[in-house]
């Protein structure tokens, strides 16, 4: 399974970025062997539609399920639309390994 | 963090002088002044400001008259009037949707950016406050409101403040819906005049489309106490809470000549009427 | 002749004097062009006689013809339409109706036309007469946000023949704009307060960008001269001031036109209209 934690930095150890469509990089981690790539938020910098803008990039990466601080509206009706499962409610303190090891214990 | 929007539907029902008084009687409140069109609030605040920032709110299309062929293409696309007939753009109908741009076959239109105001973050004696000026004429107020109020929620986390005070704009078309988003209380500033009556109804009606709780202020109430009982009554039916009533005092208008908020005037009933007004609000959120 | 009522500040008298003046004129068309709050008809009480839809196209996506290309996504300047195509799963379009302009884009350029555009009520139009007073109105949907686009159809339904009021919506962007675009001259109506100066300013700067002739008229007059100064600096023409009466605040909170109760103003407004008329006489 595919997650994408949106992130501060490009490793593991960054800090997770509260905002969605706003992030400035999003971390895709395979949960199976925690394999990750980080990708650059395109959106980051957009005047509007970032949240859809930035759901698209994670679709287009095939990712199953996204972490993240909180979802605007816009982001909320893109992760519906694209059928992607969205946990909110990730503290900035914590790291980007930090929120995955929480998940996967959550979800067992 | 709790998040106040004070709105009214028509204008000139005393938002601003009532959300002024908020601020000084709040604890560290982050404000946002979100009537960007007509902002007034640093009239009463007296905002020092700390960083100035330009606003782009999309793009307007310019053509060059050397290379256009009068071919009309654009003329036929544009749904917003925006070309004239002799092949001149009009910035003010000009919506930026590219597709002038798009379908030109000599590239003779160019798409620029618009620059459509600046936003300030400063500081006033009462808390930070986050304001705009919409450049003249210019449009998308809706998307400078949005950006305002990202801007007062990134300080308040920052800085843990735990309440954003907003003063909202008239209306209920895009501005206000961007100022509601995201808020626990609209607080309504109404008068008994059937014109604010009318008006407080619409908004109220968009509060609750968006599931944000109401809760009316019946300014200058003794203007028409006929009214005002029609408006309690109303509330009632509604099941939108009544925060109080606030007198009809020419000293208002003093407070606002000498720049201050309405509970800094001299005058002891405003002050007690308000006071007592700010507390029930608390109890809201 | 086409007067429209402006303020960059809400609540400063303009709906009070679009109907005084109305109400003084012969052969006149009132315009509430106020359609996110219209309040005209709380003081004329027009007879509606007819009533008209406004509706504004909206892309809809056949998911049947949709091969997912994105083209209608790359088009779109609003980010109003979004595609996602997930690698080897079934792709889906959202389209977010409030960040649409309704320019057509997408439909247009969509190969394989699975895009159509369907027509959405934005609003209404209400037409009707009270005494020989022409109305019209135009009322947006609570929740559309779409005002400056009602406002150009309500003004599609000016009466070149009579004399025409606008009454304007507040602020000084886009609603206001589209308002006041095309009249002969432009009457804002301020109150002598801080506030009132600070948004007259914003609606003067705006007024001269767009190239009208304008002139101030003071509501709630006192013994400030705040806006007298200030039209004398900026070598605005100052049409007139009504004077500060509790009289008049309570005849409008029960929705009376104060003219009908208060016969010297019929002259004044009279005037007014002529030292418009004059002042539009004057080429710029």
């Amino acid at each position: 399974m595919k997650i994408a934690i949106s992130s501060m930095g490009e490793t593991l150890e960054s800090a997770v970025s509260e905002k969605f469509g706003r992030a400035p990089y999003f971390i895709i981690v395979n949960t199976e062997n925690m394999e990750f790539v980080s990708i650059k938020n395109s959106a980051e910098s957009m005047q509007g539609g970032a949240g859809p803008e930035a759901v698209r990039q994670l679709s287009a990466h095939g990712v199953n399920a996204v972490l993240t601080g909180s979802l605007g509206p816009n982001a909320k009706s893109a992760i519906e639309a694209a059928k992607i499962k969205a946990v909110v409610g990730l503290s900035g303190t914590k790291t980007v390994k930090q929120a995955i090891e929480e998940y996967k214990t959550v979800s067992k | 963090m709790k998040h106040i929007v004070v709105i009214s539907g028509k204008g000139g029902t005393g938002k601003t002088t009532i959300t002024a008084s908020f601020c000084a009687l709040a604890e560290k409140p982050v404000i946002v002044d979100c009537d960007v069109d007509a902002a007034d609030m640093h009239l009463l605040l007296h905002p020092q400001i700390q960083e100035s920032n330009y606003f782009s709110g999309g793009k307007y299309a310019v053509i060059d008259q050397s290379k256009c062929i009068a071919c009309g293409k654009c003329r036929e696309v544009c749904r917003f009037d925006a070309i004239s007939e002799d092949f001149k753009s009009d910035i003010f109908s000009c919506e930026g949707c590219e597709l002038c741009w798009r379908v030109c076959p000599v590239k003779a239109i160019e798409m620029r950016e618009r620059i459509s105001g600046r936003w300030f973050v400063s500081s006033t004696k009462y808390g930070p406050i986050v304001h705009a000026e919409l450049g003249i004429g210019e449009e998308n107020s809706g998307k400078l409101v949005s950006k305002i109020k990202q801007m007062a929620v990134d300080i308040a986390s920052k800085t843990k403040a735990n309440l954003i005070i907003a003063d909202g704009p008239p209306g209920t078309g895009c501005p206000l819906m961007a100022s509601l988003s995201g808020a626990n209380l609209a607080v309504i500033v109404t008068e008994p005049t059937l014109s604010a009556m009318h008006d407080m109804k619409r908004v109220a009606e968009v509060a609750s489309q968006f599931n944000i709780p109401s809760a009316v202020i019946i300014n200058k109430w003794d203007l028409n106490e006929v009214n005002t009982l029609e408006i309690e009554r109303l509330c009632g039916e509604l099941k939108i809470a009544i925060l109080g009533r606030i007198s009809f005092n020419q000293d208002a208008s003093r407070a606002v000549t000498e720049g201050i908020p309405l509970v800094e005037y001299n005058n002891d009933q405003m002050k007690k009427e308000i006071c007592s007004i700010w507390e029930k609000t608390l109890k809201f959120i | 002749m086409i007067i429209s009522i402006a303020s960059g500040k809400g609540g400063t008298g303009k709906t009070t004097v679009a109907v005084n003046i109305a109400l003084s004129l012969k052969n006149v068309q009132l315009i509430d062009c106020d359609v996110e709050e219209p309040n005209d008809a709380i003081f004329l009480k027009p007879q509606i006689e007819k009533t008209e839809s406004v509706s504004l196209p909206l892309p809809e996506v056949d998911l049947n013809k949709c091969d997912y290309c994105g083209i209608c996504a790359d088009v779109c300047a609003f980010k109003a339409i979004n595609v996602f195509k997930p690698i080897s799963k079934e792709g889906n379009v959202l389209f977010l109706p409030h960040l649409c302009h309704n320019c057509g884009a997408c439909a247009m350029y969509c190969p394989k036309k699975a895009i159509s555009e369907k027509q959405k009520q934005i609003g209404i139009i209400e037409i009707g007469r009270s005494g020989s007073i022409e109305y019209v109105c135009g009322k947006l949907d609570i929740g559309e946000i779409k005002s400056p686009q009602l406002i150009r159809e309500v003004k599609k339904k000016i009466n070149k023949n009579k004399t025409v009021i606008l009454d304007c919506p507040p602020g000084t962007s886009c609603p206001m704009m589209n308002a006041v675009k095309g009249s002969d001259f432009c009457l804002l109506v301020t109150e002598p307060t801080p506030f009132g100066l600070h948004d007259l300013n914003l609606a003067v700067e705006t007024v001269k960008k767009m190239r009208l002739k304008f002139g101030v008229l003071v509501n709630r007059a006192t013994d400030s001269r705040i806006i007298d100064d200030y039209c004398e600096k900026m070598n605005i023409v100052l049409l007139g001031s009504i004077p500060f009466d509790k009289e008049i605040a309570k005849l409008y909170s029960k929705g009376d036109a104060f003219l009908l109760t208060k016969d010297k103003y019929k002259s004044f407004f009279i005037e007014l209209i002529e030292k418009i008329k004059v002042h539009c006489a004057v080429k710029l």
